[in-house]
């Protein structure tokens, strides 16, 4: 009997060859259980994991949560994975099982093909001071130290000398633009400019991966866009690989290379920003994304049609990775539908009124297409 | 509708029915009083069983002292290490003249605090010098340092521990609750039986009362470090060691400030119930002149006690707030702080030296003394005469309106019958388990034979907390809804709450003479602070969406205290009562120092007279048991019905969604 296998959804992990191309993070079947439930589980089954039903069951007989329900997938390198979900939906939680500052229940996370959950505690600092850093949502600076000495502190913990680590932490200050500052508490800084540390403190280990929880939660709506450009910024100089949480859709959009959706601890839906707005996995995404104006986040991929012979050839053409939304001005300008075209190669037209459409949010889910 | 009603009316039932349980109780234990009185009492008897088995026991240590091991090996060095130590600060002050240690106290004020502190501090050791009790002070001094230093040296590292693990403070909790509640008097005389009297007897008994606050204020230092704050130190590779060090400690140095503050403020409560084992000082004195009914002496050394606390509180207070500013303006003159520390060294070295070689002596100028007792005594005999018909009045009102009827019910009653009482009393406001500790207490309380004292004790406690609350939470609520009245209250209250116990016995002694009426006013004063101050604060705390929620529906400004504002309050309240029943206990018990006989008296002759020692210890134990008793019925009923927010909870991830897809 013959079966079709669904193509998986992320490439499977590279075990052991932190080969080029391999996953940077990569996260397997990660549970993470609180409460009484969780001790009764890790003691009657050692290190391999029960199945989800046996998880589940325990928690209902013994008590507590799952906080993290069987949890996969892959972060490539340098790109902005964002993990998004509204309070309670386990995000917060899976990044700290990343460097185990919470200590998963169960499954595998590996960094460039290292096991993270075979490290000791000794390797695992390791790891912490030099290949992961983190920023908070609450910034967690040290309120007795100047911005420079909070810069500084990670290369501090792992015994840079003083000399070392101050010139380091000022060139950090320069990158996220808080000359100046260098002298000030935190007290005396606004919430932005304290992101701007916490910022600064994550980068001067010069770290492979950045995982930043919720960090503009906490900051008005215009620091936060600025913070936002800041990090598009930096990853765009520097970049790093990057874990990011938010319970921001319009953040997530924004910012991420892949987003992950999450709901009570469970992935609803790994995707790029254009997919989850195109094709929601369900209803819950669906209506996340029902306020998303399609035309910010779609390309001219999601809403072409075929060519055919009838179409006139010599209309505005553009790439087909481009936003529908930059191409108004050029469709408004002409009535003959828009070719779009692929590694100079013509693969498919759009019309103008399914342009204008879109922009004004009538096109519903049958008018957007799978890209071919 | 059949819902809301089934989900509603089960709770109204059952809130009713908790006030009809206790009225329903009392209604039956009236009756049954009436029926049985007489029957089952259990009067006291100074030969008791129990009290002869006790002096038994003195014998046997006092015979085995110097050959038991355990004395010989671990008791006895315990208390040589302590008394050496004595020795050694004691032989220090005294070989700095009275100037060179006025010199030394205000330069650490100049130094560390401002120059007005110094004055203030040159200024209260002065005048405690010319009240004529600069040798006690210095007394009193040693046993504070001595019991402070070792209060910090085991109470900082334990509150770290506990800050850091949650199963350590579980285990600690429960030991620090006991030290706290069990009244000083209760645990002086086994002291004394094990370390007989002397200085390591009053320093142990000063750092079992002191400790406490020093751990319990150091864990909380530790754990108000933000919790993102380590978890950043840790997602950054911090060791332990690391996150303590650069981390906790440096971000709880002000709190460790205030525990050290604290502690001190808590060895000086003590030192008069120290001078009940013969603890030189300040204490002493203060005993010597209330057995003697002299107030003015005793209100003398109450006012160096006071001028003491005040400047031990000034200097150190500094270590918990903020440091001083690198530039520091003496008038108009700017002195960096370096400069101004300098000379504050200097000031001490001259102060040191000058004293020594002018061999000014070690006590203060006799020639200088100025005595304020003589007129003291004459204004409190020419109040007592005058007020004589209103105090009177006021004291037999109580008396037989209050005191007599309660002590009655209490002690005529089969003992049996106020046991079940209480058990049903703990049972009904808050649960099985405390009905079953209160029955236990009061079962060894009877097996102790200490009966018909500790119902009289209890009696004084129940008077003065009625009286405590009501007076707390009329001033407390008032506070709460007005500011200028807050405003008055607040430092009356902190200046209140600095002061040593036993300071309020003075005023109610001189108005009320030595009677157990004097122990009920001087716990209402004493109590009455921390109970306005809780009921303030949780009256605050009332959410003012809530306030102004009842005020668009149109309350009343009775309404809203009665339905809003007190319900609301209703943990304040129950902790305050909780509060108010430790404090007043403690104070009623000290009131058997002026006269207000039962239990507290049989504890104070227990320790003069050696054919007393049985029933002293016995009637300690009663008192612990007492106390325990009284905080199972008062404690834990906050925890049993929380109210929970639910429309926090609700939509605040959405509602923030929004928010930034608007921006």
């Amino acid at each position: 009997m013959t079966t079709v296998a669904a193509p998986p959804a992320t490439r499977p992990a590279g075990k052991g060859s932190p080969a080029a191309g391999g996953p940077t993070i990569s996260v397997r079947g990660l549970w993470k259980v609180f409460g009484p439930a969780e001790q009764r589980l890790t003691r009657r089954a050692g290190s391999a994991a029960p199945s989800a039903d046996q998880i589940e069951a325990a928690v209902r007989d013994h008590g507590g949560t799952v906080a993290v329900g069987d949890v996969s997938f892959d972060v490539r390198p340098g790109e902005v994975f964002v993990v998004m979900g509204l309070s309670g939906s386990g995000k917060s939680t899976l990044v700290r099982c990343l460097t185990r500052l919470i200590e998963p229940t169960f499954g595998e996370i590996d960094l460039d093909g290292e096991n993270i959950r075979k490290a000791s505690q000794e390797r695992l600092r390791e790891l912490r001071r030099r290949r992961f850093s983190m920023v908070f949502q609450n910034f967690g600076l040290l309120p007795h130290r100047r911005v420079l000495e909070n810069i500084a502190f990670g290369l501090e913990l792992r015994g840079e000398s003083k000399a070392t680590r101050l010139t380091r932490a000022d060139e950090m200050l320069g990158l996220v633009g808080l000359d100046g500052m260098a002298e000030r508490y935190p007290d005396e800084l606004s919430g932005g400019q304290q992101q701007r540390v916490g910022l600064a403190r994550a980068l001067a280990g010069d770290p492979e991966v950045m995982l930043l929880d919720e960090p503009f939660s906490a900051l008005d709506p215009l620091i936060r866009r600025d913070m936002q450009n800041e990090v598009i910024r930096l990853h765009h100089d520097l970049r790093k690989t990057m874990v990011f949480i938010t319970h921001d859709l319009a953040e997530a959009l924004k910012l991420g290379d892949h987003v992950m959706i999450m709901r009570a601890g469970k992935i609803v839906q790994i995707g790029r920003p254009e997919e989850l707005v195109a094709r929601p996995a369900d209803e819950y995404v669906e209506d996340f994304v029902r306020d998303i104006p399609k035309s910010h986040v779609l390309t001219l991929r999601w809403v072409m049609r075929p060519a055919n012979a009838n179409d006139p050839v010599d209309g505005p053409v553009f790439p087909v990775d481009t936003i529908i939304r930059m191409v108004i001005h050029a469709a408004a300008a002409t009535d003959k539908p828009i070719r779009v075209i692929e590694d100079g190669q013509l693969v498919g037209v759009v019309d103008r009124a399914h342009i204008l459409e879109t922009v004004a949010g009538q096109g519903n889910d049958a008018e957007v297409g799978p890209p071919t | 509708m059949t819902d809301i009603a089934a989900t509603v009316q089960p709770r109204f039932a059952l809130s009713l029915g908790r006030v009809g349980q206790l009225l329903a109780l009392g209604v039956l234990f009236l009756i049954a009083f009436v029926v049985l009185q007489g029957n089952g009492t259990l009067p006291h008897k100074d030969d008791s069983q129990v009290f002869l088995t006790l002096n038994g026991v003195r014998d046997w240590v006092d015979a085995n002292r110097s050959t038991n091991p355990v004395f010989v090996y671990v008791l006895g060095p315990i208390r040589a290490a302590i008394d050496g130590l004595d020795g050694i600060v004691t032989s220090l002050l005294s070989q700095a003249s009275w100037i060179g240690l006025l010199a030394v106290a205000g330069a650490l004020a100049l130094a560390f605090v401002s120059w007005r502190t110094a004055l203030l501090v040159i200024g209260s050791l002065l005048a405690i010098g010319l009240l004529g009790l600069w040798t006690e002070t210095l007394q009193t001094l040693v046993l504070i340092a001595n019991s402070v230093a070792l209060s910090l040296l085991i109470g900082i590292p334990l509150g770290i521990l506990a800050g850091r693990n949650d199963r350590f403070l579980a285990f600690i909790t429960p030991i620090l609750d006991f030290m706290q509640i069990m009244p000083t008097f209760a645990y002086l005389a086994p002291l004394t039986l094990i370390f007989l009297i002397g200085p390591a007897s009053a320093v142990i008994a000063t750092l079992i009362y002191a400790m406490p606050p020093a751990i319990r204020i150091t864990s909380l230092g530790i754990r108000g470090v933000p919790v993102q704050t380590v978890e950043a130190a840790e997602s950054l590779g911090a060791t332990d060691g690391q996150v303590l060090r650069k981390v906790q400690l440096p971000i709880a140095r002000r709190t460790i400030g205030l525990a050290v503050n604290q502690t001190i403020m808590m060895a000086l409560s003590i030192i008069v119930i120290a001078a009940l084992i013969n603890a030189p000082g300040l204490g002493e004195s203060i005993i010597v002149a209330i057995e003697k009914l002299k107030f003015g002496a005793a209100v003398t050394a109450g006012i160096a006690i006071v001028l003491l606390a005040m400047v031990l509180d000034r200097i150190t207070a500094s270590a918990s707030g903020a440091g001083l500013p690198a530039v520091i303006a003496i008038g108009p003159l700017r002195v960096p702080r370096r400069t101004l520390r300098i000379i504050a060294l200097a000031i001490a070295v001259v102060g040191l030296l000058g004293g020594a070689l002018a061999s000014a002596g070690s006590s203060f100028p006799a020639a200088w003394h100025v005595s304020i007792a003589k007129p003291l005594d004459d204004a409190v005999r020419w109040v007592e005469l005058t007020f004589a018909g209103l105090t009177d009045a006021l004291k037999n009102g109580v008396s037989a309106g209050l005191l007599d009827p309660i002590q009655t019910v209490l002690t005529t009653s089969p003992w049996w019958l106020v046991i079940a009482a209480a058990a049903g009393i703990a049972a009904i406001v808050n649960s099985t388990r405390a009905a079953v500790v209160v029955a236990v207490a009061l079962v060894l309380i009877v097996l102790l034979q200490v009966w018909e004292h500790a119902m009289q004790t209890l009696t004084m406690v129940i008077v003065s907390v009625v009286l405590t609350m009501a007076i707390g939470i009329v001033l407390g609520v008032w506070a709460a809804r007005n500011r200028v009245v807050s405003a008055v209250l607040r430092p009356i209250n902190d200046a209140a709450q600095t002061l040593p116990s036993f300071v309020y016995l003075l005023p109610a002694l001189a108005l009320f003479g030595p009677t157990r009426f004097t122990a009920i006013l001087a716990a209402v004063i004493y109590s009455v602070p921390a109970v306005v101050r809780l009921v303030e604060d949780g009256v605050r705390g009332v959410s003012p969406t809530v306030i102004e929620a009842a005020t668009a529906a149109g309350a009343s400004r009775l309404q809203m205290i009665r339905k809003v504002q007190l319900p609301m309050a209703r943990r304040s309240l129950l902790v305050a009562t909780n509060q108010g029943v430790v404090l007043v206990l403690a104070m009623v018990v000290l009131g058997g120092l002026v006269g207000a006989q039962a239990l507290g008296f049989d504890v104070v002759s227990g320790f003069s007279q050696r054919n007393f020692f049985g029933r002293g210890v016995a009637a300690a134990i009663g008192i612990v048991l007492l106390g325990v008793m009284l905080d199972r019925i008062t404690q834990g009923t906050g925890q049993r019905r929380s109210v929970r927010g639910v429309v926090g909870r609700l939509g605040v991830g959405l509602n923030s969604n929004r928010a930034s897809r608007e921006a």
